[in-house]
């Protein structure tokens, strides 16, 4: 299952993670789009043997399974661009899921933190760190004027980028959402859905993440989503209560036939299952069903997607089998 | 009027260049212009990321730009968007510098700088952080701290 989300973290109950990604190239081998099978391999064993501690495992790509690589993806520990890679790409990860690097992605080296609620500041430390570490052993390509050198130019400057994932199904209920998010693009800062297509947010999931990765300092850039986040949270708590004091009802009723599907339900598409797990899930923050915790539902929006429940059974299943078998994991874990 | 390219038809189109503070007039007729001024727009999606690339006066059209180092050509980086190796920047940097501004709205690097970088960049950071934190507090109203930064960037500005 995954490991690296707990029930730790600021603002747990609107924010559900905090992610910390900086790109890095070393300066003695030309960019992946550039690099022969050798380079990748040299680039491969540098990080590797840089990151020579017991809390590191490395793994190959092409040494992975199928199932196991998407379903990585779909926990977030690696990226869907690192999959489309084969020969001469990788990762190491620590046990904990929290720590990665991935190895001739986009670019030479991905470090990600992952970390619980709102942790920016703490994801951005062990970033730091880790990054510290790896550069005592390899040289970073670098310009005086430009930063850390990408292999995008998007990502020049300092390689940052930095995002939180938010739950606002109250803000979606009662239509401030777009009032209450529009603004952030006007601090430089970018809003998607975590689930779905385009501006359809499958779950009432959203991320919010730095536009720009040049002009501001690491720190200033962490603490304007915190702020940003911190401030969407309170919005969010506002609209649960004025739901509850104003809307009882309708409400509740919501929130406990998405109960009462998630736990009778023999067959349940993952766009189903998302969208009721969002309105249990806001259930249970706003303190209206008791016998589950909040980490567990985080844990099953990710344990019930495609690879993930194929993984579980060790098996491919067509859709309708993984339906059946989704209906069982949330019957299971639902209390 | 007549057009500057053929000299028969009548000039309808009119370009004003000004490079480098010098400007120069050129007028067209219709079809001379279409062969002159390369006015073809192209909106496709790929093109949008090229489209912050602005040509630059000096660099030659038929002379591809090529980064020495691994042998990218800059329609290659154009095309795909990638530079292919550490030196890329440098080498485009004349057509890439704008784009990354555009990108940006901003052209240089604050922020972590790599630990192995030389002492002057350094100093230069710390120079910057101090900066920084003079402005910070400065917003804060702090103004002892503030006038304490101010002593120490004068300081280092001195000893330079």
């Amino acid at each position: 299952m995954v490991s690296w989300l707990k029930n730790s973290g600021k603002d747990r109950d609107v924010v559900v993670s905090s992610r910390v990604r900086l790109a890095r190239n070393l300066s003695n081998y030309n960019f992946p789009v550039k690099m022969t099978l050798a380079d990748m391999e040299g680039v491969y064993n540098d990080v590797v043997s840089a990151l020579s501690s017991p809390e590191f495992t490395s793994f190959k790509i092409k040494d992975v399974p199928y199932l196991e690589k998407i379903m990585l993806v779909e926990k977030h520990v690696i990226s869907p661009a690192l999959i489309k890679k084969n020969e001469g790409s990788g990762f190491s990860m620590t046990k904990d899921e929290t720590e990665t690097v991935m190895i001739n992605e986009e670019d030479h080296i991905r470090i990600q933190v992952l970390d619980s609620g709102l942790s920016l500041e703490n994801a951005w430390k062990k970033a730091d760190d880790l990054d510290n570490v790896l550069e005592e052993k390899v040289e970073y390509a670098f310009d005086e004027k430009v930063g850390y050198l990408t292999a995008c130019p998007t990502n020049l400057g300092t390689g940052m980028r930095a995002s939180v994932m938010i739950h606002i199904p109250a803000l979606e209920l009662i239509e401030q959402v777009n009032q209450v998010l529009s603004p952030v693009s006007q601090f430089g800062l970018a809003v998607r859905g975590v689930y779905g297509e385009g501006s359809k947010a499958m779950g009432s999931l959203y991320q919010i993440s730095n536009q720009v990765t040049m002009g501001d300092r690491e720190e200033t850039i962490i603490k304007k989503i915190e702020s940003i986040a911190g401030q969407i949270s309170e919005k969010e708590r506002m609209a649960r209560k004025y739901l509850l004091e104003n809307d009882r009802t309708e409400f509740e009723d919501r929130i406990f036939r998405a109960y009462g599907i998630l736990k009778n339900a023999r067959k349940i598409s993952h766009e189903e299952a998302v969208r009721l797990l969002s309105y249990l899930k806001l259930g249970i923050d706003a303190g209206l069903i008791e016998n589950n915790e909040i980490n567990k539902l985080d844990k099953l929006f990710i344990g019930i997607q495609p690879a993930s429940i194929q993984f579980a059974e060790r098996k491919e299943m067509d859709m309708n089998d993984r339906d059946i078998k989704r209906a069982d994991i949330l019957r299971d874990e639902i209390k | 009027m007549l057009c500057d390219e053929c000299g028969k038809n009548n000039a309808t189109v009119h370009l004003t260049k000004i490079i480098n503070g010098k400007k120069t007039e050129i007028h067209l007729c219709q079809q001379c212009a279409g062969k002159y001024t390369n006015l073809n727009t192209n909106f496709s999606i790929q093109n949008i990321l090229s489209g912050f690339l602005t040509d630059v006066p000096g660099v030659e059209k038929n002379k591809p730009l090529v980064c020495r180092n691994c042998g990218m050509t800059y329609d290659e980086f154009k095309r795909t968007g990638k530079f292919g190796c550490s030196k890329c920047y440098s080498a485009f940097e004349k057509k890439v510098a704008p784009m990354v501004r555009n990108i940006h709205s901003h052209d240089s690097h604050v922020g972590k700088l790599p630990l192995k970088a030389g002492e002057a960049l350094k100093s230069k950071k710390e120079l910057e952080d101090l900066k920084f934190k003079l402005r910070e507090a400065i917003e804060a109203e702090e103004y002892e701290k503030a006038a304490e930064y101010r002593d120490k960037i004068k300081e280092m500005t001195e000893g330079d």
